[in-house]
């Protein structure tokens, strides 16, 4: 029981990640049927903007709550720009080519990302320095650290204040009107541009919250770590649902959780013959799962209503 | 007095296809013009063209007086321009009243968004009932008086209305013209796109006749009624 509970809270942190970076998938495709697998590689460079933010601040005697405020307000902005150029430069030209070239295009720029981060960072693992207090609270044998907390809180707030916006605004009206019918939605006179511009912002922000939370959680960064997050996130988008925001955030969820139960039982379960390292294992069996008796996920929508 | 919407030598292609051969067509303020014509004879396409669903391949428009292809498309209807689609396309998953205030997106005075929306209650009861409801959930012809009431909350100038009555059943059309004969009857100028000619004439000023992209006749609604190429094309009536 005691393993189980622990797992649960593992699950629970790691699936808090997973949401905040299936929203991104999960919302551009909503808007233009696009699979953005660069996206793993911004929350990769959330996480290194951070990570070196984070050592030039304290280096200057800044106290580490200000001085990580700070790493985290500038891995947003960085990734905001950064996901704004990619929709204006890789994506919108290709707006009304066939669906194979964005996606190609998409695979292109995750390796440009990946192999520009390995520029400037370097190909070896960086730490994340220590500025998170490391105490942690104990209930009933189950150990919640004050990170895993502040993850789970803070990725379950930027959850709501997501779900507020898309579903109580009128710019959140404007969204969905976009991703139903753009055509129909500019004749209601919404700048369709702006609002696929804007969804790859908010995406973008996401992830480079995404990407802090992973860098500080495993105290490492590198400039390949957007590339397994990334397709567990979109597994996770997949599992709820591609294209249904809600669903990301359950798929998030329930993707860390299995992944953390299954981390912690499989050791038991083959007698030892495999271990916790085998967890990747878990995140792709579900992927497989969902596509062969589930392909819509979840929270999906039966059939896509493109006109 | 200048039309308030004024096209000129308007064509349109599709590839290699042209839809829209050099039309010319005016709609005066508070006119009722109605265009008839067979399917594929480039009215749906005029339509797109003049609210910037498609780019016109020549030619031009002026609305108001102003160039409106310099004015993007999702700045029309601001200027008062609004266009029912073909198919209605409504939003289907959002709620009624989402689909009501998407048509008032672009307006900055929200405050007289509740008094509007109790006009277009008022002019379609049904959607009042189901205004929390999924806009997927409506019948066809609830749709057509969805897309009309969120056109009407845009507040327009002059409505486009392509194929009002397509699918419907009689009864469901009879309506629908009731509600399109009340908006006119406000002042609103309406530019009707419709197969069924006789109830599209009978509430019109004006009707253009277009065939293979072009328009081949010009006439009050009353003389086209009278006239046996269209009695005998779009009114259905064999003797003349």
């Amino acid at each position: 029981m005691d393993i189980f509970l622990q797992q649960l809270v593992n699950g629970l942190t790691l699936g808090s990640i997973y949401a905040l970076v299936a929203l991104g998938y999960t919302m551009v495709y909503g808007i233009m049927e696009l699979i953005n697998f660069a996206h793993g590689d911004v929350v990769m460079v959330g996480a290194m903007v951070a990570l070196t933010a984070l050592q030039v601040l304290t280096g200057w005697g800044l106290p580490p709550g200000i001085a990580l405020a700070m790493a985290v307000a500038m891995a947003m902005a960085v990734c905001m720009v950064l996901g704004l150029a990619i929709e204006r430069v890789a994506y919108r030209p290709l707006r009304r080519a066939p669906k194979l070239a964005p996606l190609i295009t998409a695979i292109g720029l995750s390796i440009v990302l990946q192999q520009l981060a390995a520029l400037i960072w370097g190909r070896s693992y960086r730490s994340f320095p220590a500025v998170l207090p490391a105490d942690s609270v104990s209930w009933h044998g189950v150990i919640i650290t004050s990170i895993q907390a502040l993850i789970i809180v803070l990725a379950a707030l930027l959850m709501a204040v997501l779900l507020l916006l898309v579903k109580r605004t009128a710019l959140g009206r404007a969204m969905r009107a976009t991703a139903q019918n753009p055509g129909v939605a500019q004749l209601m006179g919404v700048n369709t541009d702006r609002i696929i511009a804007l969804t790859f912002a908010l995406g973008s922000v996401l992830a480079a919250v995404a990407g802090v939370m992973v860098a500080a959680y495993y105290n490492v960064g590198n400039y390949t770590m957007g590339f397994m997050l990334g397709l567990k996130a979109f597994t996770a988008a997949v599992l709820g649902g591609i294209g249904n925001i809600p669903g990301a955030m359950l798929g998030g969820l329930l993707l860390g959780v299995v992944e953390a139960m299954g981390a912690g039982y499989i050791g038991d379960l083959t007698g030892g013959y495999f271990g916790s390292n085998y967890k990747d294992v878990f995140a792709f069996l579900v992927l497989i799962g969902v596509l062969v008796f589930h392909p819509n996920g979840l929270l999906g929508s039966r059939a896509r209503e493109k006109v | 007095m200048n039309p308030l919407l004024e096209v000129r030598n308007l064509c349109v292609r599709y590839g290699g296809i042209t839809a829209v051969d050099g039309v010319d067509l005016d709609v005066m303020e508070g006119e009722r013009v109605t265009l008839i014509g067979a399917n594929g004879a480039g009215k749906s396409s005029t339509l797109k063209a003049l609210a910037g669903l498609v780019a016109p391949a020549g030619g031009g428009f002026t609305y108001g007086g102003q160039d409106l292809q310099s004015i993007p498309p999702w700045q029309r209807v601001s200027r008062g321009l609004a266009l029912v689609p073909e198919g209605r396309g409504v939003f289907n998953r959002l709620t009624i009243e989402e689909n009501l205030l998407m048509g008032a997106y672009h307006r900055k005075d929200s405050s007289a968004l509740p008094g509007e929306l109790d006009h277009v209650y008022g002019l379609f009861a049904r959607l009042h009932e189901r205004r929390h409801q999924q806009a997927g959930t409506l019948s066809g012809g609830e749709q057509q008086m969805l897309a009309i009431g969120r056109a009407l909350m845009s507040r327009p100038r002059l409505l486009m209305l392509d194929e009002p009555s397509m699918g419907l059943a009689p009864l469901m059309v009879e309506k629908i013209f009731e509600v399109i004969r009340k908006i006119a009857a406000e002042g609103v100028t309406l530019l009707l796109v419709e197969q069924n000619a006789r109830l599209a004439l009978a509430l019109s000023d004006r009707a253009y006749v277009m065939e293979s992209g072009r328009i081949v006749l010009v006439d009050t609604a009353a003389a086209c009624m009278e006239n046996p190429m269209v009695r005998a094309a779009y009114l259905g009536d064999g003797g003349g």
